[in-house]
């Protein structure tokens, strides 16, 4: 199949590129054209809002496309979201120069803050944006490497590998805390300010931000939608629902879910990339494990094992969250509990396997 | 005069380096007839003997059962045979060439060995082609199957399998909405599709209804000449029905072999096993 034909048999899938293309051209227009005392003008805020959404559903559709198609749950694709955030913000630290407060040409704040006298060996090259964008795919991409080579190679499975997944991530967490690592420790990376020479204040990055996000969150999806759709979509299916046959088949199991998973890890990097400068601040706290479980909410809840499904969960629960956690703070964290207790009891399939169910029943 | 030797003949012009020529596997050779040699094999759980100086040959293109009690080594055998299990000594070679014992799973899948477990196990959310396509025989490496497409010659094998297996109509049904019979005639298809010149086939009538068996009988004799063919079955009619050479195992090693008439005979088994 080529990929137009796939995207042809995918309805929801050119739904959700139709609906991203809408918005590439709405937001733009009604953030920057329509003046700011109309009821249509959409605040920056709100822009950057709907971008930091996008890149979470970038992420989603990473763990869909591990949790769905290959049943690895992984409770730690928040570390490669993480590494890929620290990656790019990095370069954004670099960019700042002599405008910190304590004004080192070279040197973050918080490392002139620790005393140091230069720049450690691994922030050389970030003051470069090829050399950053070549590290927010390789870093997530090794890390992911090494360790699910490790793991499918032994053939850690269900509920161990979710667990060492987990025990990833917080690992990191607690790594990242600590000060001498050199990635400012507690206070994270922070006071960003400008990206390729752009205001990172400034509407128009915003915008441009948002656009990058949008065009990531398609390009993923239909390269995502061509994998599972091929023969090795099919693989990891049946590796998925019957691991041990598949081997006397004659798959290497471990070699194709170690690059399922390593793609995925790339793609959740990326995402992390683009969240970065639109919130301004990364901090270890991003690495902590219940982000990754939040996350694996956002899936269940839309619906696993369709790509789309991903997407909206991410987009619904991530605007409840934000509607929520203003409205009513102390509710949020029950809510999204019940929410989740609910959808496993009653939505196995999530969101999107109501429609299929109303389909089966007409 | 020994250097000099030495580099002639590290620069000798009509051959390369050793490192250069690429490891090439050997094929499965088969100019003795014997497509399966278990020779002395052993294997011990915990101290209990499951298989016990086994020795078995299968000739090529034949159609053999296999029966035995109960905790006789059968699946074990089977899980030796297809690299699950690793034997505590013995040998077991497929055709001349080929060493069983230094192959994993996938390689031994590869060269020509298929398998089919006791419980169907198909693909249920794939459709039943799709489940055949996976079983192909093919480049499973992931970047070729990412870029793989159906080539006519390899549909038109999907379409005669399916023809053999006699599931033409439910092709394109998903695996999991199959009865247990149509599961067990698609298991026997995936393994067609690989081609295998050995097929294991474990208790291929275990639940079935007697016209499933009596097709299932029907579709393992045709199967036999073009492969050679191991069954395991419990069910004595099915094997009086399919067999022309029988083996009994018992406490993990051979206790009895010839056809069925012989081996019915035969007082030792009468003992063990059918005279129960």
């Amino acid at each position: 199949m080529t990929m137009m034909s796939i995207m042809k048999n995918d309805r929801p899938g050119l739904w959700l590129l139709a609906a991203l293309l809408l918005a590439s051209v709405m937001v733009p227009l009604l953030n920057l054209v329509v003046p700011q005392d109309s009821v249509f003008h959409l605040s920056t805020y709100t822009v950057t809002l709907l971008g930091k959404y996008l890149t979470y559903a970038l992420l989603a559709l990473a763990a869909d496309l591990v949790w769905g198609y290959l049943g690895i749950l992984s409770l730690g694709h928040g570390a490669f979201f993480a590494l890929g955030g620290y990656a790019m913000g990095m370069y954004l630290m670099r960019q700042i120069g002599e405008r910190g407060v304590y004004g080192d040409p070279v040197l973050p704040d918080f490392m002139v803050f620790l005393n140091w006298h230069e720049l450690p060996w691994f922030w050389h090259g970030f003051d470069q944006f090829w050399f950053t964008a070549l590290m927010i795919i390789l870093v997530p991409g090794a890390l992911a490497y090494v360790f699910g080579y490790l793991a499918f190679r032994s053939r850690v499975t269900g509920v161990y590998l979710s667990i060492i997944t987990q025990a990833m991530t917080y690992a990191l967490m607690l790594a990242f805390f600590r000060n001498e690592m050199g990635f400012g420790g507690n206070n994270g990376l922070t006071d960003f300010k400008d990206i390729l020479g752009f205001d990172l204040r400034a509407d128009s990055t915003r915008i441009g931000l948002f656009l990058a996000s949008s065009i990531a969150l398609a390009i993923a999806y239909v390269v995502s939608r061509y994998i599972v759709s091929s023969r090795l979509g099919l693989a990891c299916v049946a590796i998925r629902d019957a691991e041990s046959r598949s081997r006397f088949i004659g798959y290497r199991v471990e070699n194709i879910k170690l690059w399922v998973f390593v793609f995925s890890a790339v793609i959740a990097g990326v995402a992390g990339a683009l969240y970065v400068p639109q919130v301004g601040i990364i901090n270890p706290g991003e690495f902590s494990p219940l982000n990754s479980i939040e996350l694996i909410i956002w899936v269940a809840i839309g619906g696993r094992n369709t790509l789309y499904g991903a997407i909206l969960g991410a987009l619904l629960v991530n605007y409840a969250k934000t509607y929520f956690t203003a409205a009513l703070p102390e509710i949020w964290l029950y809510a999204l509990g019940a929410l989740f207790v609910l959808v496993t009891l009653y939505l196995p399939r999530g969101i999107i396997g109501l429609r299929n169910l109303r389909g089966a029943k007409a | 005069m020994k250097s000099i030797q030495a580099i002639r003949e590290f620069s000798r012009r009509d051959q390369v380096f050793d490192f250069l020529v690429q490891a090439q596997p050997p094929s499965l050779d088969l100019s003795h007839n014997i497509i399966l040699y278990l020779e002395g094999l052993n294997k011990s759980f915990d101290g209990f003997k499951a298989i016990n100086d086994l020795n078995l040959y299968i000739e090529t293109g034949e159609l053999r059962c296999i029966i035995g009690p109960n905790g006789a080594g059968k699946s074990t055998m089977m899980d030796m045979i297809t690299g699950k299990t690793q034997p505590d000594s013995g040998q077991a070679w497929f055709g001349q060439k080929l060493n069983l014992l230094k192959m994993d799973e996938p390689e031994i899948a590869e060269a020509g060995i298929g398998r089919k477990f006791q419980k169907p196990t198909v693909f249920e959310n794939l459709s039943v082609v799709q489940n055949l396509e996976l079983a192909m025989a093919q480049d499973k490496r992931v970047w070729p199957l990412l870029t793989a497409r159906l080539s006519g010659e390899q549909s038109a094998l999907i379409d005669e399998v399916l023809e053999i297996i006699g599931l033409q109509e439910l092709a394109r049904g998903s695996a999991g909405k199959l009865s247990h019979g149509q599961k067990q005639w698609l298991e026997i298809g995936m393994l067609l599709m690989q081609k295998p010149a050995l097929l294991l086939v474990d208790e291929p009538v275990a639940g079935m209804t007697h016209q499933e068996m009596e097709r299932t009988a029907e579709l393992l004799t045709s199967l036999a000449g073009k492969h050679s063919v191991i069954v395991v079955e419990h069910d004595m009619d099915f094997v009086r029905s399919i067999a022309n050479k029988v083996t009994v195992l018992h406490q993990g090693s051979v206790l009895a072999e010839g056809t069925m008439t012989e081996v019915q005979n035969d007082p030792r088994v009468i003992e063990v096993y059918l005279g129960e």
